[in-house]
């Protein structure tokens, strides 16, 4: 033979899987809610999308060339932060707003503790938190769903007594036709997107629906036995988006099949004190944030039965 | 059909297509063999020629001195013309080197050993250790070593396997279509050696023929179950096809003897009939020659020694460029940097992928998307021990019972990104293996 041939261990195929195509299908699937934001919301919308999106990549970009490390911007995981991100932001936020939240979860919450698949919690809910902390007031600006930006107030809000305006339908809700961050109004976008993740196997159905029948069975009891409280619980503010796309993230929720109950559990617990005897309505954001931190615990002790272990 | 199976494993392509209905053919007689005095784990044969002494067709010419070790057997006629040191597919081992005087006159010790139903299980035992019989799966352990469990240990079961879950490789699906009465055959004397009243044969249903046609030649035997299994890789791993045929789990460290089974490959059960009825030792086998740089594969029946050189022309030699060459399968054969190598008793396949498909993945950071658990067959988090092994941390990744790995390589294949987990896994279990002898 004159050629040299390549010599490697053991398995020599590999699946055609990679990195990015799950990161695209994340994006192909936050599609319908991001029309959605944009149908609801307008130009308001648009601007913070962008925004948010440009700003997550350019910084990711940025970084990695000053770190001398290979720019990986085309791995989509930058886009699906700054679109994530964006999704929990009021469409009437000044344009600065979502560029700060992206180089926040970018450079702070991803970067720094070594970049993809090591961020210990979900970079664009950290973002939030810290835009929420920061400008609590533009960050609550919700307007109404429609051109002329008029002010409102979220269902959750209302629905906790925060707001006295009239509760809107349930068909507006599950629509997204409500007042709300631009992506996490349309419930059931969202969840089409879901089920477009869980068929290109990109997450399990297990966290999602963990959180949301916790969430569901806890504020049905604590809320009085009201199922109609208990409906709007489910599909107002950003729980369908923070238990489909956020408490899914890879890096910051467990890998063990037992570890994931218990964080999905954990995220719908603290989702329901927080909106039922906290002083925020809406709760999805805080949980999903201290299950993040304490995944790695989680993961350390529900370690899989070994096959043929006996314990 | 209600098929068994395991948890876990994954769904590489099949790439059977190729060879699957391709009639085994007889290779052409080679002109020279190599035959390696160490073909598998365990001591080396002792050479029992000499330079210029003529040998015939299966007469004996390597001894195996330990227990854990087999005869090698002459599969040409002719003169020995060296016994030096060689590049072999497992390594530099001793070889015999024999050329062929053409005549492929058999030696006068190979006449039947009589039948089944008159030969005591000892005496079964002995004709299996005397033809040099071992595993013909790949990993080509002893035969005669798995049929001999310590007298503690209660076998009450023999598996066959057929699964042939490696993509690629058609040579033992040919062998259940071919010859399914000698693998019936061979199969009966096992149970008889250990005195096993019940077996299994398991088949992947992307065999449906194979099945049948075990099915067929089994019909009149009550203690045998010719039982499909689900198509998945690593359906032919011992403690994943055990679990699919028994639902025993072997325990963790312990050997397929544990649970009271013995595993053996179709090919092997066949090896022991031709053993018994025509006296021939193990000299020959079935592999498939395949892969995109191979003009015509085929399924060819080779003399142990052939160098893979002459194996690969009788297919109508390389189609292009070659990348990488294996023997073996795609998910646990040995990448091979040469051809001039000779082909020992477990080489199942002949592999040859064209260089795009070699080109070796870049890796990327690990995403813990946590699929490398989801699939593991023996319930680990590679992830994490791969992580370990690549910062050194072997006690760690033992703590993560890195040594429960059966090195199926699932992890590495379905990895997204592409990352060398049980590349690094490999690693750790050396480390763990070694630090372990040395505190001994």
């Amino acid at each position: 033979m004159e050629n040299r041939l390549i010599v490697s261990s053991s398995p020599h195929i590999r699946s055609n899987e990679t990195t990015s195509k799950i990161m695209r299908d994340v994006v192909i699937a936050l599609l319908p809610a991001t029309l959605a934001g944009v149908y609801f919301f307008r130009m308001g919308a648009v601007k913070v999308i962008l925004a948010a999106v440009i700003a997550a990549v350019l910084t990711e970009a940025f970084i990695q060339k000053i770190c001398n490390k290979p720019v990986t911007i085309n791995d989509y995981s930058a886009v699906v932060t700054g679109l994530l991100l964006a999704f929990n932001i009021p469409a009437s936020a000044p344009w600065w707003l979502p560029v700060i939240g992206s180089i926040f979860a970018i450079a702070i919450v991803k970067q720094v503790f070594g970049g993809l698949g090591h961020n210990f919690m979900n970079p664009a809910l950290a973002a939030r938190a810290m835009l929420l902390a920061s400008w609590p007031v533009q960050m609550t600006a919700w307007v109404k769903p429609g051109a002329d930006a008029v002010s409102t107030a979220t269902p959750l809000a209302i629905l906790g007594g925060e707001a006295t305006e009239s509760l809107p339908s349930l068909a507006d809700l599950i629509i997204g036709n409500v007042g709300g961050c631009i992506g996490e109004t349309s419930a059931i976008l969202l969840i089409l997107g879901g089920i477009y993740l869980v068929y290109r196997g990109v997450i399990a159905p297990k966290i999602p629906v963990v959180y949301i029948v916790t969430v569901a069975v806890l504020t049905f009891i604590f809320g009085g036995f009201d199922a109609q409280f208990m409906v709007y619980q489910i599909f107002a503010g950003g729980l369908m988006l923070g238990a489909i796309y956020m408490a899914t993230d890879y890096a910051s929720s467990p890998v063990t099949p037992k570890g994931q109950m218990i964080f999905a559990l954990g995220c719908g617990v603290l989702t329901s004190v927080i909106r039922i005897y906290g002083g925020y309505p809406e709760g999805v954001s805080y949980s999903i944030l201290l299950m993040n931190v304490a995944a790695p615990l989680i993961d350390k002790y529900t370690s899989p039965r070994v096959f043929g272990e006996v314990k | 059909m209600n098929l068994l199976s395991f948890r876990g494993g994954v769904h590489p392509p099949h790439y059977k297509e190729a060879t699957e209905k391709i009639k085994v053919e007889k290779a052409k007689e080679p002109t020279r063999v190599a035959i390696p005095l160490q073909q598998h784990i365990g001591a080396p044969c002792e050479a029992l020629v000499k330079v210029g002494d003529k040998v015939k067709v299966g007469q004996k010419i390597g001894e195996a001195k330990a227990f854990v070790s087999a005869p090698i057997h002459s599969s040409i006629s002719g003169q020995v013309k060296q016994i030096t040191k060689m590049l072999t597919p497992t390594g530099e081992a001793q070889c015999i080197v024999i050329e062929s005087d053409g005549l492929n006159e058999v030696h006068e010790s190979i006449i039947s050993k009589g039948d089944i139903n008159t030969l005591s299980g000892k005496e079964i035992l002995e004709i299996i250790k005397e033809s040099g019989i071992v595993g013909m799966g790949g990993a080509a352990f002893p035969t005669h070593v798995k049929l001999s469990p310590p007298p503690d240990k209660k076998i009450d079961t023999i598996i066959l396997n057929g699964a042939e879950c490696e993509p690629y490789l058609t040579a033992d699906h040919r062998l259940m279509l071919e010859n399914p009465q000698s693998i019936i055959y061979g199969l009966k004397a096992m149970m008889k050696a250990t005195n096993v009243s019940k077996a299994y044969i398991g088949i992947e249903d992307n065999k449906p023929d194979a099945i049948e046609s075990m099915k067929n030649a089994a019909k009149d035997e009550t203690s045998i179950e010719v039982v499909g299994l689900r198509t998945k890789y690593p359906q032919g791993a011992e403690k994943q096809l055990i679990y699919a045929c028994t639902q025993r789990e072997i325990p963790s460290g312990g050997l397929p003897m544990d649970a009271g089974v013995i595993v053996n490959n179709v090919g092997t059960a066949s090896a022991v009939a031709d053993a018994i009825q025509t006296g021939m030792p193990l000299i020959q086998r079935i592999a498939t020659i395949t892969g995109k740089g191979i003009k015509e594969p085929k399924n060819l029946l080779i003399k142990i020694g052939t160098p893979f050189k002459e194996i690969v022309e009788q297919c109508g030699g390389y189609n292009g460029t070659v990348g990488k060459l294996i023997m073996g399968g795609p998910m646990m054969g040995l990448a091979q940097h040469t051809d001039e190598i000779p082909a020992i008793k477990g080489t199942s396949g002949i592999l040859v992928f064209s260089p795009e498909e070699a080109r070796l993945p870049e890796p990327t950071s690990c995403i813990k998307c946590g699929k490398c658990v989801d699939i593991c067959p023996a319930f680990l988090q590679p992830l994490y021990i791969s992580a370990y092994s690549l910062k050194d941390m072997h006690d760690t990744a033992e703590k993560y019972r890195a040594l429960d790995c059966i090195e199926c390589g699932s992890c590495s294949f379905i990895c997204p990104s592409k990352r060398p987990l049980l590349q690094s896994i490999r690693v750790a279990k050396r480390e763990i293996v070694a630090k372990k002898k040395k505190s001994k």
